[in-house]
C-alpha cells in the first residue's frame, strides 16, 4: 500500500524524524488558512501518487494569501499522468543548502535490508544509479542484528556529506531504519533530505510503500487503506476481500495461486484473448469467496466470457463447484464461464458441476483448451 | 533417493488441531507420510485421530523423534512457531502459512542463518514438498504425483507446481521429489539450493524449474545452470503478460523500475541452456523430449 506524501511525514514523524511543518487541505479556502496559520513562505504540494509532479506544476512556492490562492486553485483537480489531485499539502519552506537521498528496502538477493544513501539528492535515483553508481553509498544491513550507531556513521562518512550534515544525518537513518522495520514498510525513501543553512537535517519528501501482510499489528493504517486510490472495480473486490488488479480486456479471468492465474493471463493472450483482470482467490478458496469473484468480474462491462481456472491443492475442487452453482443462482450472469478444475477433489467438483448443468457454465479438461474456448466466446 | 524428505522423516505439525492442518495433515498421513505428532500449547494431552497433540515442539520430539515440522498457524504466530521449531533441533521447518509479514521473514531466515544453520526452511506460502511414495508435507495433492524419478521439480508458484506434477505423471513420467519454494520475498530455500541438492542425487537425471515474475532468483538459478549443472532443465516462467507496478498477488511477484521482467528471466534461462516452455501445459511435452534422450 502506497502512503500519499502527507500520510508518509506524518508515518515519519512518528518515529521522530524531523519534517516541515504543514498540514493536508481538500479545498483553496483550507489552503489559504492553512498558509496563514503555517506562515509565508509556503510551498503548495499535489498530492498523488505517481513521480514527476514537480515538472507538471504540481509544486509552487507562495509568498502571500495571493498566491497561495492562486496556486491552490491551479493545483487543486489537475491531472498528473491520469492521477486527479484531490487533496493538497501546505508546507513551510525551507531554505536548502543541499539535498540528499535516503532509502531503506529488502534486498531479495542478499535477504537483507539495503540502505541508500547520496550527496545526489533531488533528482531521480534511478538516473544516479544509472550514471553516477559509486555516488550512492550502500549498506546491508542484517535484519536480524539491526543498524548499530556505528554502522549508521561509517555508512554517512562513505556517502560524503557536508560534515555538518553528519549528526543530524545518522540520528535520521537510525530513526528511518526503525519506521522500516517497526513500521512495517516494504520502501522507505526520502528524497531529498536537506541541509539547512543552519545546519539542521529533515525530511522534504516521503515516500512509502507499507506491507499489507502485517495490517494485522497496525490499527492506525486504517486512515491510509480510506484513502487508497483505485478503481471501482477495485474498490468493490476488496471489500469482499479478494485479491483483484483490473486490467483491459474481454476475458474475466478466477485462478486460485498467483502463479496460476498469472499463467492464465499469459496463456490467454497467447491463443489470441486478452484478459480483463488478474483475480486470485487464494488458498483455501470456499464457495462464498468463488461467488464473490463471479459477482466482482460479472460487473465489469468489458467482460464477455469468465474463465475458472483452479488447480485444487488447499482448495477443494467440490468446493469451488458449489460456489460457481451457488453464483450461477445468485447472480444475473452477463457472460458464459468456462470453468476448468484439477487437483483435491476434482472428481467431486466436476459432478457437482455437471449435476447443475446450465447453459452459462462450461467445462473443458485442460487449461489451453479452456483458455481457447473463453476467448472463443469472448468473440476476440 | 529424493531430496530433502523421505520415508525416514518423521513430522511434527505445528497447527494440526486447526481446520487446515487437520485435514491436510490426515491428507498427508493417508499418503504415507510418518505423521508422529501435533503442536498446540492448550490442547496439550489430546489427539488428532490418534495423532498425539503436545504443548511445545520440543516435547512433541522428545516423545516422537520428529525431524521436520509442517506449519499451518495463522501469519501472525508463524515468526515464533519457526524459531521454536529450530530451538527443538528440528532440521526442516515447512511453513504453508500464507500472509507473513516481510519484516517477519527476513528477520527469522537471517536468525535461522546466524544461529541454527542445520535447520533448512522451506516457505513461508508454499505449498510443501513431496517425494512420491515416500512423504509428502503440506497441501500438494499426492494422487498426482508419480513416484520412481527421473525429474525433480522446483517452483515459486503452488498451483504451477501442481500443474507440472500433473503434466509429467499424465504422460507418465516419475518424479524424485517436487519442492514449492513460495513466492514471497524471502523464502527460507532458495531455486539454487534445490537444483544443487537435485545436482547431487543420482536418481534425479532432469530438472522442471517454475518461476515468475519479480526479484532475481531465477537469475540467480541461470547463472548457477550455466556453471553448475550437468542434468538438462526445463523451465517456465509466469507472468509474460503483467503490466509493470501491479503486485500479482503474491508479495515477490512485482515487476519495478524495469527489474524483475518474464522476458530478462527467460533470456538468462535459455542463455544458460534451459529448454523454455510457453506455459505450464507445454511443461508435459518438453521434459519428454528431454527424458527420452536420458
Amino acid at each position: 500500500m502506497d502512503l500519499f506524501e502527507y500520510q508518509g511525514k506524518q508515518f515519519f514523524a512518528r518515529y521522530g524524524i524531523p519534517v516541515s511543518p504543514g498540514e493536508a487541505v481538500e479545498t483553496v479556502d483550507d489552503a489559504v488558512a492553512a498558509a496563514g496559520r503555517l506562515g509565508y513562505p509556503v510551498v503548495v504540494k499535489a498530492q498523488v501518487q505517481v513521480g514527476g509532479r514537480g515538472k507538471a506544476g504540481g509544486i509552487k512556492l507562495a509568498g502571500s494569501t495571493d498566491e497561495a490562492r492562486e496556486h491552490a486553485s491551479a493545483i487543486l483537480g489537475m491531472d498528473i499522468k491520469g492521477h486527479v489531485v484531490r487533496t493538497l499539502w501546505i508546507e513551510r519552506a525551507s531554505d536548502i543548502e543541499a539535498e540528499y537521498y535516503a532509502s531503506f528496502t529488502l534486498d531479495r538477493s542478499a535477504k537483507m535490508h539495503l540502505g541508500m544513501l547520496s550527496a545526489k539528492g533531488g533528482v531521480d535515483i534511478e538516473e544516479v544509479a544509472a550514471t553516477d553508481p559509486d555516488a550512492i553509498a550502500r549498506i546491508h544491513v542484517d535484519p536480524a542484528d539491526g543498524l548499530s550507531e556505528e554502522a549508521a556513521r561509517r555508512w554517512v562518512e562513505a556517502a560524503a556529506l557536508d560534515p555538518r550534515a553528519t549528526e543530524g544525518a545518522v540520528a535520521i537513518l537510525r530513526s528511518l531504519y526503525t519506521a522500516y522495520t517497526e513500521g512495517d514498510a516494504d520502501l522507505v525513501e526520502i528524497n531529498p533530505l536537506i541541509l539547512t543553512p543552519e545546519g539542521s537535517v529533515h525530511a522534504l519528501d516521503a515516500k512509502v510503500t507499507l506491507d499489507e501482510n502485517a495490517a494485522f499489528r497496525h490499527e492506525e493504517w486504517a486512515e491510509y487503506e480510506a484513502t487508497q486510490v483505485m478503481d471501482e472495480r477495485e474498490r468493490m473486490a476488496r471489500e469482499k476481500g479478494l485479491n483483484y488488479i483490473g486490467l483491459d480486456g474481454t476475458v474475466g479471468i478466477i485462478g486460485n495461486g498467483a502463479g496460476l492465474v498469472m499463467a492464465t493471463l499469459d496463456v490467454v493472450s497467447q491463443v489470441g484473448g486478452t484478459a480483463a483482470n488478474f483475480l486470485d482467490v487464494g488458498g483455501g478458496a470456499g464457495a462464498d469467496l468463488l461467488a464473490n469473484a463471479i459477482e466482482v468480474i460479472n460487473a465489469d462491462q468489458n467482460v464477455r466470457a469468465i474463465f475458472i481456472n483452479i488447480f485444487g491443492g488447499i482448495t477443494r475442487c467440490d468446493e469451488v463447484a458449489t460456489g460457481i452453482v451457488e453464483a450461477v443462482e445468485r447472480v444475473d450472469l452477463a457472460s458464459p464461464l468456462v470453468v476448468r478444475l484439477d487437483g483435491t477433489n476434482a472428481e467431486e467438483g466436476r459432478r457437482i458441476l455437471a449435476d447443475n448443468a446450465s447453459d452459462h457454465v462450461l467445462t473443458e479438461p485442460t487449461m489451453l483448451a479452456a483458455a481457447r474456448r473463453a476467448v472463443e466466446l469472448a468473440g476476440a | 533417493m529424493a531430496i530433502f524428505v523421505d520415508d525416514t522423516t518423521k513430522v511434527v505439525y505445528q497447527g494440526l488441531t486447526g481446520s487446515q492442518g487437520r485435514f491436510h495433515g490426515m491428507r498427508n498421513r493417508a499418503y504415507g507420510t510418518q505423521v508422529v505428532a501435533g503442536t498446540n500449547p492448550k490442547k496439550a494431552g489430546t489427539d488428532v485421530e490418534g495423532v498425539p497433540i503436545f504443548g511445545s515442539v520440543q516435547e512433541a520430539v522428545d516423545a516422537t523423534g520428529a525431524t521436520a515440522s509442517c506449519v499451518f498457524i495463522p501469519a501472525p504466530g508463524v515468526a515464533d512457531a519457526v524459531i521454536e521449531a529450530a530451538e527443538a533441533g528440528i532440521g526442516f521447518v515447512v511453513v504453508i502459512t500464507e500472509g507473513v509479514p516481510a519484516h517477519d521473514e527476513a528477520v527469522f531466515f537471517n536468525r535461522l542463518k546466524r544461529d541454527f544453520p542445520a535447520t533448512r526452511l522451506l516457505g513461508p506460502n508454499c505449498p510443501g514438498i513431496i517425494s512420491p511414495g515416500k512423504c509428502n508435507i503440506g497441501i500438494t495433492p499426492g494422487e498426482i504425483a508419480l513416484g520412481g524419478g527421473p525429474v525433480g521439480i522446483v517452483s515459486r508458484s503452488g498451483t504451477l507446481t501442481y500443474q507440472a506434477l500433473h503434466e509429467l505423471t499424465q504422460l507418465g513420467i516419475g518424479q524424485t521429489t517436487c519442492v514449492g519454494i513460495g513466492g514471497d520475498p524471502v523464502p527460507g530455500t532458495s531455486f539454487v539450493d534445490c537444483l544443487e541438492a537435485f545436482e547431487a542425487d543420482p536418481d534425479t537425471r532432469a530438472v522442471v524449474m517454475i518461476g515468475e515474475i519479480g526479484g532475481s532468483a531465477e537469475e540467480e538459478a541461470a547463472a548457477f545452470i550455466a556453471s553448475s549443472m550437468s542434468k538438462p532443465v526445463v523451465a517456465c516462467i509466469a507472468g509474460v503478460t503483467a503490466p509493470p507496478g501491479k503486485k500479482m498477488g503474491h508479495a515477490g511477484a512485482i515487476v519495478s523500475g524495469g527489474k524483475g521482467t518474464a522476458e530478462a528471466k527467460i533470456e538468462a534461462l535459455q542463455a544458460a541452456g534451459c529448454r523454455l516452455a510457453k506455459n505450464p501445459t507445454e511443461i508435459g511435452p518438453l521434459m519428454a523430449e528431454v527424458v527420452a534422450t536420458l
